[in-house]
């Protein structure tokens, strides 16, 4: 027992593989369900009269949001930090009882926060504020979650034995920093049963029942100040961290340009935080600041590029293996979709194209073209690259793989080219008005008109669920797939057929 | 000077001294790099590529800890 040589622990890091594909599929379904309700109401009532209150829009939509942010995302971002943690600061888990404690509690007590989570809002117990819908008890036990990830990070920092940190530390730290700080901030809220009305009335409402702390568009600016780094520390920060260690691990190619790596680091944090007012143009919120938020989201396009452009550029003189190998498709797909939407987005925040996009189907798929293309391609090639090496086993099915990357981006090119031609055709009609100023549409004539585009999003979220499915197999099979030697695992990920 | 005149005066310092540190960053960058003794960052992409726990890392912590 002595003598057996030291490796890396991956406990934790497949408990988060399990969560990771478990809640993908169940928020992905859910995405699927809702997809269909737009396209076809009688979808809302689909078990009945008596069970619509579960299986409406209004219900299910949190539950959609929350599942693939806080459940499939999280979970993926944690299982690749106790993946690469500890492999790029060559220290094992398995040396820190501590850490592994630590570990385990983290994973045990986000669990518990999920069935929190599922249960009160499948009641219909929430606090109203989108993307920050959990009440205060289940706040208090996401920032208890958040600290014990904290430790973990700052705990196998502290064991390591190389000096220098990778920027997908840098990166995994910012994401630590960036969510605390926001997350705090934004659901700021009193018990109601602390406060007393003007009636002298005190102890209202349920007991798990709150208020924000902030009101009216100090509390709208709070709220998208916290929504769109929601974007920027779940789904970019972290994203990237995995794609600097994935991408180069995977073809074996240094990063094009390390220094490149570090600039852009610096230039998203410092850009993005000021980004947030573009989802309020044209709202009560000050001019100036409105402004501000669209040119912050213009310059935001530096930081971004900077990293995607590292990432193809790493694949410099070896673009063969992205015809060989369907893990790389995935990652290179990734981050041309992350280019993609760092451009669509900056675009939609200029002032006068916002006045038609605002409030329009273009706002969601441009969220769909960043998350299904960039954020869960490279989700499920970071699970993909880590399988053989967390199993021992060979991925499972390369073709089968294949068919996956072409089914998903078949179910992504859906997505948004229809909630693009959904978006603008909504935008015109609202804005339409004969010589009087008369509105010439009025809201059910845009409903007419949009959907077949609905019924198109549907079949393209579908499709992707599919894909997700397959993978979600694959990873399964891989559990029992042929075992591999340590040889076999330097940088191209072994596949079956 | 009224306030509106201040903010602009204040705008063009603050988009000046941004692009002075931007500017300065990759200088920094770029001239540490060949000066000897001087950090060269691009070894740093080892450290994902030669991360097996056996592997020599790129900055030990230190050597008497290495053993």
């Amino acid at each position: 027992m002595e003598n057996r040589p030291l490796e890396y622990d991956y406990t934790v890091a497949k408990m988060f593989m399990f969560t990771t594909i478990a809640l993908g599929i169940v928020g992905m379904l859910i995405g699927v369900i809702l997809a269909f309700e737009l396209a076809f109401p009688g979808v809302n009532t689909i078990l009945g009269q008596g069970l619509a209150e579960f299986t409406n829009y209004s219900r299910l939509r949190p539950l959609h949001t929350d599942a693939v942010i806080f459940g499939f995302t999280l979970s993926g971002i944690w299982a690749t930090w106790y993946y690469v943690g500890q492999r790029v600061l060559k220290v094992s888990m398995a040396e820190s009882g501590f850490l592994m404690f630590i570990g385990k509690l983290h994973f045990v007590l986000y669990m518990v926060v999920v069935v929190a989570v599922v249960a009160s809002l499948f009641l219909g117990i929430t606090t109203s504020k989108e993307y920050a819908e959990f009440e205060w008890p289940i706040d208090i036990a996401v920032v208890v979650v958040w600290v014990l990830f904290g430790v973990s990070i700052f705990g196998l920092i502290g064991i390591r034995r190389e000096k220098s940190l990778y920027i997908s530390i840098w990166y995994y730290i910012a994401t630590f920093l960036g969510i605390a700080m926001l997350y705090l901030f934004n659901n700021m809220e009193i018990p109601t049963m602390l406060a007393t009305n003007a009636a002298g009335e005190s102890g209202i409402g349920n007991w798990w029942h709150s208020v924000s702390m902030y009101a009216g568009t100090n509390d709208a600016l709070v709220e998208w100040w916290y929504g769109h780094n929601a974007v920027a520390f779940g789904f970019t920060v972290p994203i990237v961290a995995m794609i600097y260690y994935f991408l180069p691990k995977e073809s074996g190619q240094a990063i094009y340009s390390y220094k490149l790596s570090l600039l852009s680091f610096w230039g998203l944090m410092f850009v993005y935080l000021w980004a947030g007012g573009h989802h309020l143009l044209y709202s009560t919120v000050p001019d100036w600041m409105q402004t501000m938020g669209s040119i912050f989201s213009v310059i935001l396009i530096l930081p971004s590029w900077g990293s995607a452009i590292n990432m193809l550029l790493t694949m410099k003189g070896e673009w063969q293996q992205v015809a060989a190998s369907p893990l790389i498709k995935f990652m290179v797909l990734g981050s041309t979709f992350y280019m993609f939407s760092t451009l669509e987005g900056p675009i939609q925040a200029i002032k006068s194209v916002n006045a038609i996009a605002h409030f329009t189907d273009w706002i969601v798929g441009h969220v769909h073209d960043g998350t299904l293309g960039w954020v869960g391609f490279m989700i499920m090639a970071a699970l993909y690259h880590m399988a053989p090496r967390v199993f021992k086993r060979e991925i499972y099915s390369k073709s089968l793989m294949v068919s996956q990357f072409w089914i998903q981006t078949l179910g992504v090119v859906l997505y948004f080219t229809s909630m693009w031609i959904a978006g603008i055709t909504q935008g015109m009609m609202w804005r339409a008005h004969d010589e009087f100023g008369n509105l010439a549409y009025s809201f059910i004539d845009t409903v007419t008109v949009l959907h077949p585009y609905y019924a198109i999003r549907g079949v393209g979220g579908l499709l992707y669920l599919v894909g997700f499915l397959m993978f979600a197999y694959n990873i399964y099979k891989t559990m029992s797939a042929r075992p591999v030697e340590e040889s076999e695992l330097q940088n191209a990920s072994p596949m079956g057929a | 000077m009224n306030i509106a005149e201040l903010q602009a005066y204040g705008y063009f310092a603050l988009v000046l001294l941004l692009v002075v540190v931007l500017y300065s960053y990759i200088y920094h960058l770029y001239s540490t790099d060949k000066k000897k003794g001087g950090h060269d960052y691009e070894k740093f992409s080892n450290m994902a590529l030669n991360d097996d726990i056996g592997d020599a890392p790129v900055t030990p912590m230190s050597d008497d800890k290495e053993k």
